[in-house]
């Protein structure tokens, strides 16, 4: 209960930064990543900063709610913002396919551009295997950064199996593109396997061993496929790593900041400490991490134990425990109807009854439109019973999530946490994402205790016992 | 082959499945492919290496074996397998193939473990029988799983001829055929149920086999803790309030005066009731959608206490009482 309290991510002054110039949400899947990073771009769009969202795969309504109807690789305006401070929202989704095309058409001469595009492995390499949706979100920031029109950009990061995937992306393919591997497959294609030995320097017979081994692998069809695309792409992707290699620095520069998205699941957490990790092994710059979905009770001072013990206080008398002594007259009180009346009920609740009077009169109108069974004291108590053991179980949910919390946070005491509660319902509209945004900047405790307000709002009273 | 949205608790599900068919008394196999190391952690077991391991033993004397599919081991395997290159492995590293072949390649590192899981789906012991009873596979998000299980096909047309080729039909076979079943997990909310319906959608277009939905995390159960004639408008105001703020009173929590503790807890408790109805309603929505696919479906309650190995059981527990899919 009184473990030390992470710092507290503090969104507005990170967002409003005019030097913060890039957010990366990441985090494993379903944890509310795209939600947040959506928010995020509507928030700040709403404080006055022209900002662009670039989501990888969004939920159909989600989309809807920003104006996205189809997979198009421009941004585009979303309706329906404030824009009073000078702000803009733009968004987009990312087609691979196209964003990978684009890249092949501005760096080749148009046949050669379509001996590639025609080309079955680049087909189904641009289609989106393992890896090229990482590589091209990373292409599609760097381009959306080159274009020195947005003020902030937000990207929600595809749902990767692991962190790995997602930061080693742009290295492998580049590396891949620009590497050894396709100089060895381009070689027939060019000059007969010496260009080959020139960078590879396998000698004659490795070479063979490669190509020989690839082609009894693969079939031959097949590779021959590979080195004709291999061979196209080879002059023109010459400085592929290099802009991989710019993306990355791009990531690691101060006006970038990750946030990481978990829920409150020992699972997703773990991933979250992973992502931590990693981000600071590669000396990447972490904002912090967003809990997105937090229980919260306005009753937390009444935990699981005591709430359970009074709910079954309240029970009793319909229990078998108490009915040999109410000589049966509390038999009937289990049934469902609950029937019951006040005969088998105990002292207190009867004294409660008469002194009930001088309130009724006040609420008079009130009472008139309820039923009978309104004020059923065995009603009330089975009731409250329920609503007892419902907060129980909430606190219980509360602890295990605090418990999942706790434990990132010895792992990772610097890290600054933004806590969201969990919202009954999806969101998939500009309201509830304002309203996500609005929880994710107001970090204050959840809450307050709602007497001073209903105090002062109620009228007075006397004390009823 | 089990499949679901991020965060649906597939590998849970998955596990649960292998769990609840080793305690027919048969012998279960469950894959892991994307190399998290979660069924380690839900067994509470050190880290999984690339090797079938025994992990959990039913009731029944059933056993469930786990493999963590590692693609650059798998690669191995397969050359050897096939082609007998066992030396060959240190040649294609060197120039950065198994790199490549593992991460970039179109579809290779899906070819990998798609194979190698059938490959365990066809072994038989020296004495003819099948080595596993099923192999549950707990295979890669809704999202990817078409084309997961498509990548043989695509492959296949890559490489029109050839060992690949062949290798790639073969695994397509055992997919499509009616001794494989692709289990969707989800929630009942909005986006995975959405997801799941997609998921069916595609899976059917492709010609892949859809098995059942099993619906993770359903709190309904829960509403069993309130009476079911509950209505949380006769206590918002008046003499209904203070009849319960003088029932919490009662039950030893404080005095029900205005600003007392037992008054003070009305409104919260009313507020998490109301949040409460609300998630079961919108849970009954979503049941009804799912209903709508016409698909066998299985649910599983929430554990409050989150999945331990005891609630793994449990899991497995509910699953064989609702009948394993087959």
């Amino acid at each position: 209960m009184t473990l030390k309290q992470p710092p507290v991510l503090e969104m507005d002054p990170l967002i409003d930064d005019p030097e913060t110039r890039i957010v990366v949400c990441c985090g494993s899947g379903g944890v509310g990543k795209t939600t947040s990073a959506a928010a995020l771009g509507v928030r700040a769009a709403e404080r006055g900063r022209k900002v662009v969202v670039l989501t990888i795969d969004p939920a159909r309504r989600l989309a809807q709610s920003m104006g996205l109807t189809e997979l198009d690789n421009t941004p585009r305006r979303v309706a329906g913002i404030d824009e009073s401070l000078g702000g803009e929202l733009h968004a987009m989704m990312l087609d691979m396919k196209r964003t990978f095309d684009e890249i092949v058409e501005a760096h080749a001469d148009p046949e050669r551009a379509r001996a590639i595009l025609d080309n079955p492995f680049y087909q189904s390499l641009s289609a989106g295997f393992a890896g090229t949706q990482e590589y091209m979100a990373m292409e599609k920031l760097g381009q959306l950064r080159g274009q020195e029109v947005w003020d902030l950009i937000v990207v929600d990061t595809p749902p990767s199996r692991s962190a790995l995937d997602f930061l080693d992306a742009p290295n492998r393919l580049g590396s891949f593109l620009d590497g050894r591997l396709i100089r060895v497959l381009s070689a027939p294609a060019r000059a007969g396997g010496r260009a080959g030995m020139r960078f590879v320097n396998l000698g004659m017979s490795g070479l063979s061993a490669v190509t020989g081994v690839l082609g009894k692998v693969l079939g031959t069809g097949l590779l021959k496929d590979v080195q004709t695309f291999a061979g196209a792409m080879d002059s023109m992707f010459g400085g592929f790593r290099q802009r991989a290699e710019a993306t990355y620095r791009l990531l690691q520069a101060p006006g970038t900041a990750f946030v990481v998205v978990a829920a409150p699941e020992r699972d997703a957490l773990r991933e979250a400490a992973y992502f931590v990790e990693r981000l600071a092994a590669d000396r990447m710059p972490l904002a912090g991490l967003v809990l997105n979905r937090v229980h919260g009770s306005g009753a937390d001072g009444l935990g699981a134990e005591r709430a359970l013990a009074a709910a079954e206080l309240l029970q009793e008398p319909a229990d078998t425990s108490r009915a040999p002594a109410d000589s049966g007259a509390s038999g009937t009180e289990p049934d469902p109807p609950r029937t019951g009346g006040p005969a088998g009920k105990d002292g207190p609740t009867r004294t409660a009854d008469t002194t009930r009077t001088a309130d009724q009169e006040r609420t008079a109108d009130q009472e008139r439109t309820a039923d009978t069974t309104r004020t059923d004291p065995a009603v009330v108590e089975a009731d409250a019973a329920g609503l007892l053991r419902l907060h129980a179980e909430r606190m219980r949910v509360i602890a295990r999530e605090r418990r999942a919390r706790d434990r990132f946070t010895a792992l990772h005491p610097q890290v600054p946490v933004a806590e969201v509660p969990a919202l009954p319902g999806d969101v998939h509209d500009l309201t509830g994402l304002r309203e996500v945004g609005e929880c994710l900047a107001d970090q204050s405790p959840a809450d307050p205790p709602p007497s001073d307000r209903s105090s002062s709002a109620a009228p007075t009273r006397p004390p009823t016992r | 082959m089990v499949t679901g949205k991020g965060g649906t608790g597939k590998t849970t599900v998955a596990a649960a499945f292998a769990l609840a068919l080793a305690e027919e008394g048969r012998r279960t196999l469950l894959v892991e492919v994307e190399g998290r190391q979660g069924i380690a952690q839900l067994f509470e077991t050190e880290q999984l290496p690339y090797e079938e391991r025994r992990i959990a033993v039913g009731p029944g004397g059933g056993e469930v074996y786990a493999l963590a599919m590692d693609p650059e081991q798998a690669l191995y395997d397969y050359l050897q397998m096939f082609y007998k290159l066992g030396s060959a492995g240190r040649v294609l590293r060197r120039v950065g193939a198994v790199d490549f072949a593992t991460t970039i390649a179109p579809g290779l590192r899906d070819v990998l473990l798609t194979g190698k899981a059938c490959e365990a789906v066809r072994r038989r012991t020296r004495s003819g029988e099948f080595r596993y009873d099923a192999v549950i596979m707990d295979a890669p998000p809704t999202g990817r799983i078409t084309r997961f299980l498509g990548v043989n096909d695509e492959v296949a047309g890559l490489a029109r001829v050839g060992p690949v080729h062949n290798q790639a039909q073969a695994v397509m076979r055992v997919i499509k055929s009616p001794e494989t079943a692709v289990h969707l997990v989800t929630l009942l909310e909005e986006m995975p149920v959405q997801e799941t319906a997609d998921g069916i959608g595609e899976l059917r277009r492709a010609g892949l086999p859809v098995g059942s939905v099993l619906v993770n995390m359903v709190s309904t159960a829960r509403s069993g803790l309130l009476p079911p004639d509950f209505d949380p408008a006769r206590y918002t105001a008046g003499a209904g309030r203070t009849a319960l703020a003088k029932a919490f009173a009662t039950a030893g929590l404080g005095g029900a005066r205005r600003g007392g503790k037992a008054d003070r807890l009305v409104e919260p408790l009313l507020r998490e009731a109301l949040e409460h109805t609300a998630r079961v309603a919108t849970e009954a929505e979503r049941r009804a959608e799912v209903a709508d696919f016409g698909l066998d479906t299985k649910e599983f309650e929430m554990l409050t206490e989150g999945v331990d190995l005891a609630g793994l059981y449990t899991l497995a527990e509910r699953l064989r009482e609702q009948g394993v899919p087959r």
